[in-house]
């Protein structure tokens, strides 16, 4: 599943904008493939980096569940707490 | 001239270095203070097809927003105005030729199915001069900051746009009396199955509004297309939000729209802005979908971190607009906020647009100097000191002051 979403959000940008996005590099850190994979599938990852260092863990599962429930992200529990888990450990307030 | 600002961080990561030292002295150049960390590790200046390079804030969607500096004249030049999408599933290439506009729902008498010629040659057509503001432009200056795009100054510009009325092509397909909303979706869409597709309704009344247009020109030239090639919907005076991008669909329904983008997002919480235009059958009794926007300026020059001369002359400049009541005064201080005096404006280009206004500025001696703007408008609405908070971080029009250093 997460392969096929990957697939589909690549297949929706040019080449250009594939090579630029690849540059973006998240912290290497249990739970990066995870986070890649599924944000990746529908938008860039530069919107997790931008929005650093303010959010606690809290407020990552906030925005998490937003992508689950507004926006029909398939996350099951799991992988979702994965990706809260490696959000707030390298992209919230409360390092 | 070199940012000061940008030679001071230059030379403190050099020191620190526990920053990426080419990232975040590159960011520094274009972006002001104020904004979450991750913004000055993560933006860059880059530009998509037909666009000068502007602050790259996200790729996909992409969310690209105009430098400050490239804002010297009242218009916006259409290779740099700023680029705002939802949702990632864009439109590579649209054939004008073959490109359909339908317009339907309950709430029109006779369906409608329009092409571009047909909107250019069977309808009269009006240009507006009109601001485009995103919701959200200056949430990254939000305290707290809050999660989403963002934003600094950039993601404003104003334009001529040339349309048809939307008023008349409503009317040729006939507004029955139950019509209570239309509403608009664009060529744009979801990754997902899942993901809503970014769909807006407006009130019917402003619908008919005689300044609502649905433009295929922007400055005398085809839409780009990245800010709605070939048609858009244009609302002057109210949040870019609803300024609909490649559009394909109008309906004009008999009950308020209950679409995700409507009841769910880009909602103000009620009382807490001054708001003359309310979206009625759209309001609850905690929150109401935002409308106009609030009265708010910029200074475009000096830029923060510039070195002016003590004794010589500089012009402070920058443009001033609201939800188009009218601009009526812009005030400068120099000294951070306890002292104001009257800038000049330029001549008013439309109520809608952007009012540039200039002071000439003398510094006395050499030293530091806060430079801040306020504008204020025939409706006796003035810019606020203090953040009106809110969670989406949305109509931001604090007075933020700029350094220049006088030598």
């Amino acid at each position: 599943m997460m392969r096929w979403m990957l697939i589909c959000g690549l297949l929706m940008i040019s080449d250009r904008a594939v090579r630029a996005e690849e540059a973006i590099a998240l912290k290497d850190a249990p739970g990066r493939d995870v986070v890649a994979g599924y944000c990746g599938a529908c938008h860039s990852l530069d919107y997790p980096r931008t929005n650093a260092r303010f959010l606690d863990r809290k407020g990552w599962e906030n925005e998490v569940d937003k992508m689950i429930k507004a926006y029909g992200a398939p996350i099951g529990e799991n992988d979702a707490k994965a990706i809260v888990d490696y959000l707030a450990a390298n992209y919230g307030a409360d390092r | 001239m070199i940012s000061r600002r940008a030679m001071i961080a230059g030379g403190a990561l050099a020191l620190a270095g526990w920053r990426s030292r080419s990232a975040h002295a590159e960011s520094d150049a274009f972006l002001p203070q104020g904004l979450p960390d991750g913004v000055y590790d993560t933006a860059i200046l880059e530009a998509l097809p037909g666009k000068r390079p502007l602050i790259k804030l996200s790729y996909r969607p992409p969310n690209y927003e105009t430098p400050l500096s490239y804002f010297t004249s009242p218009f916006t030049a259409n290779d740099s105005f700023f680029v705002r999408y939802h949702l990632a599933g864009i439109p590579e290439e649209i054939d004008a030729a073959q490109w359909k506009l339908t317009v339907g729902g309950e709430g029109l008498a006779q369906p409608l199915e329009l092409t571009l010629s047909d909107l250019r040659t069977n309808f009269d057509a009006i240009e507006v001069a009109a601001v485009c503001q995103c919701s959200g432009n200056r949430r990254g200056f939000s305290e707290p900051h809050v999660p989403g795009v963002q934003w600094s100054f950039g993601a404003v510009g104003n334009a001529r746009w040339k349309g048809t009325r939307l008023r008349d092509v409503l009317e040729r397909a006939g507004v029955r009396r139950e019509a209570v909303e239309i509403v608009l979706n664009g060529a744009d869409g979801p990754v997902l199955d899942g993901t809503p597709d970014f769909v807006k309704s407006i009130p019917l009344g402003k619908a008919l509004d005689e300044n609502t247009l649905l433009a295929y020109e922007m400055n005398g030239a085809p839409l780009p297309h990245y800010n709605g090639f070939p048609l858009r919907l244009i609302l002057p005076g109210w949040t870019a939000t609803y300024w609909m991008k490649h559009l394909i669909s109008i309906e004009a329904t008999t009950k308020p729209f209950t679409g995700f983008w409507m009841k769910n997002a880009y909602r103000i919480p009620n009382g807490k802005f001054p708001i003359v235009e309310h979206f009625l059958s759209q309001m609850t009794a905690v929150n109401e979908p935002i409308t106009e926007m609030v009265i708010n300026s910029m200074i475009t020059a000096p830029a923060h971190g510039d070195t002016l001369r003590a004794g010589g002359t500089a012009e402070i400049r920058g443009v001033a607009w609201d939800g188009g009541y009218g601009i009526r005064r812009v005030e400068i201080s120099t000294d951070g906020g306890d002292n104001w005096s009257e800038a000049e404006l330029d001549d008013d280009v439309g109520r809608f647009a952007f009012r540039v206004f200039r002071y000439a500025f003398t510094p006395p001696r050499p030293g530091r100097y806060q430079l801040m703007a306020r504008a204020s408008n025939a409706i006796g609405q003035m810019q606020t000191a203090k953040l009106i908070f809110n969670p989406a971080g949305y109509h931001n029009n604090v007075t933020r002051p700029l350094t220049v250093d006088a030598v």
